[in-house]
């Protein structure tokens, strides 16, 4: 059974003005992302994903194409999607819970609700305890809990996560992919997830779509048809390698072409 | 040469024996080391406080003993420094006789008032930039230049337009510190991160909600810092409107003193102008780190 599209981008390209020309940042991109699903995006710094998500949130005005939330056109406008950027911008005066009220707030729903609201979701996803703490007190990990939590406490379908474990150590960051994932099962979020790591995206998603740069566009859209709950060792199975390797063949071929070019 | 050769050649060099002549190899040997200086870590020993404190109060009884053993002997001019013991007699009837009180109030008054128009309206300024690039590029030089302005040189203009009241001294407190915490206040403002404004867009939020919920607390640790510096600037605004027009005051009435060689005057009022300043200093301070505690940054 097809879930319906929730997302779609339709040809969405950007292209700035600079002093040498036009840069095209992105080419024409097309992607359709059905309600529920986990889809990444990887490529080399560069490759347009966070021209991308900052267009998909409306916070920057595509130079073509329109992108399409709920079949309803929702190009340049703001507050549709959840969006984490890569730091976890907590802000320092509020402490945990009235940081992860802020969209609700913003939204205009009452303190007292939205605190109400949220204060069993931050002690059942790991946060207990630390609820009136302010976020200096907080480790890296904590921090980034708790800027997803804001992320979902907004209430949007789908929600954009920009490298959202990028400077954990190692050992954090696994847990929280798993963390992520049992967030992902309770709320049925459509997740667009970008990182870096292929492994993290393969062991994640539904799909990994490979980007590459000059201009920035997916090259490849990969399904991952393994099935879910995934245990760690999946990453060992010759059905995971193979993805994988897929993937690292489509970043090496964009990065070489790429040395190409410049020699 | 042969290849060999060319191979041994790069060995040696990669071994990093240099200079070494064919056949002979250099040791490294500690004949050849310079002669190592070893010391101890120098380490300072604080004094307890007691100490402190007993060391500064005997400096300050030596400084007074000696003014006053001096001008007794004649070794200073008694008319133009004044001694400790005649300041004294004169504090006395500063208080008693004299009207000290309406002096202390009207400077305190005047830096009071300066001091919370000029922080509290050039922070607003200062904030406001954050609204509109173009009117912040449009007042960025009427800013500057007001600030590298010598506004004391303006006050005798001041006087004139306020009068010699209570007004003038207040304007002069006023334009000293209004600059200080404008500038300081857009500081803050520039210093906002671009993805935490990101963020609250993201959020949906108005113009009006990222004003409110993130440029005003994140900017108010930058206002707190000024509080300080503005507290000395406002006195120093009021001290010199009293200077060049005023009926009250310890600035008039040290440039009274002054004026009719009454120097042990001079001292009583700047010794009491100097408690004055401590004490709204020492407030301020203590303002300060209660805000900061309330801001919890």
């Amino acid at each position: 059974m097809l879930q319906p599209v929730k997302l779609r981008l339709e040809d969405v390209s950007m292209t700035f003005k600079t002093p040498r020309g036009v840069f095209e940042a992105l080419a024409p991109v097309t992607l359709a992302i059905r309600q529920g699903r986990f889809v990444s995006l990887i490529g080399p710094s560069g490759c347009g994903k966070s021209t991308l998500f900052n267009v998909i949130a409306g916070l920057l005005e595509p130079s073509g194409g329109r992108v399409v939330i709920d079949s309803v056109d929702a190009t340049g406008t703001i507050g549709r999607v959840g969006y984490m950027l890569q730091k976890d911008l907590l802000l320092p005066w509020r402490t945990v819970l009235d940081n992860v009220i802020l969209g609700m707030e913003i939204q205009g729903v009452p303190l007292q609700a939205a605190r109400d609201r949220a204060l069993p979701l931050l002690r059942r996803y790991g946060l207990a305890g630390f609820e009136h703490l302010y976020p200096s007190a907080l480790s890296g990990g904590m921090r980034q809990r708790a800027a997803l939590l804001r992320t979902l406490m907004f209430d949007t379908d789908v929600i954009l996560l920009d490298e959202p474990f990028g400077a954990l150590d190692a050992q954090t960051k696994l847990q929280m992919q798993e963390w992520l994932l049992q967030l992902w099962s309770d709320f049925g979020k459509t997740v667009v997830f970008v990182t870096h790591d292929v492994e993290e995206a393969i062991y994640l998603s539904d799909e990994v779509n490979v980007m590459a740069t000059r201009p920035g566009r997916i090259v490849e859209s990969i399904p991952v048809p393994i099935a879910r709950p995934r245990p760690r060792s999946v990453t060992l199975t010759p059905e995971f390698i193979a993805i994988k390797e897929r993937c690292l063949q489509l970043l090496t071929a964009a990065h070489d072409s790429h040395v190409d070019e410049a020699a | 040469m042969t290849i060999q050769d060319t191979i041994k050649g790069t060995i040696r060099a990669a071994s990093g024996i240099a200079g070494a002549s064919d056949g002979a190899r250099a040791e490294p040997t500690l004949t050849l080391r310079p002669a190592r200086k070893i010391r101890r870590l120098p380490v300072q020993k604080d004094w307890p406080l007691w100490a402190l404190i007993a060391t500064q109060i005997g400096i300050l009884v030596i400084i007074i003993a000696l003014w006053q053993v001096a001008a007794d002997r004649g070794w200073i001019d008694g008319f133009f420094w004044s001694k400790p013991s005649a300041i004294w007699q004169t504090l006395i009837t500063f208080f008693t006789d004299g009207d000290a009180f309406t002096d202390i109030g009207f400077t305190f008054r005047s830096t009071i008032i300066g001091f919370l128009i000029g922080t509290s309206v050039g922070s607003m300024l200062g904030l406001s930039f954050w609204w509109s690039r173009n009117y912040a590029a449009i007042a960025q030089p009427f800013v500057i230049c007001f600030e590298s302005l010598p506004k004391l040189a303006l006050a005798p203009l001041v006087i004139l337009v306020f009068g010699m009241g209570l007004a003038s001294k207040v304007a002069i407190a006023t334009a000293l510190t209004l600059v200080v915490s404008t500038l300081t206040a857009y500081a803050g403002v520039k210093a906002v991160d671009p993805d935490q404004e990101r963020l609250f867009y993201s959020l949906g939020a108005s113009r009006l909600q990222v004003f409110r919920k993130l440029i005003v607390p994140f900017c108010l640790p930058w206002i707190i810092s000024v509080l300080r510096v503005n507290i000395g600037l406002a006195l120093t605004g009021a001290i010199v409107g009293e200077f060049i027009a005023s009926q009250h005051g310890l600035g008039r009435q040290i440039l009274y003193a002054g004026q009719t060689y009454d120097i042990a005057l001079v001292w009583v009022a700047v010794l009491v102008l100097s408690t004055l300043a401590v004490v709204m200093y020492v407030t301020v301070s203590w303002i300060e780190s209660a805000l900061r505690k309330g801001v919890r940054q």
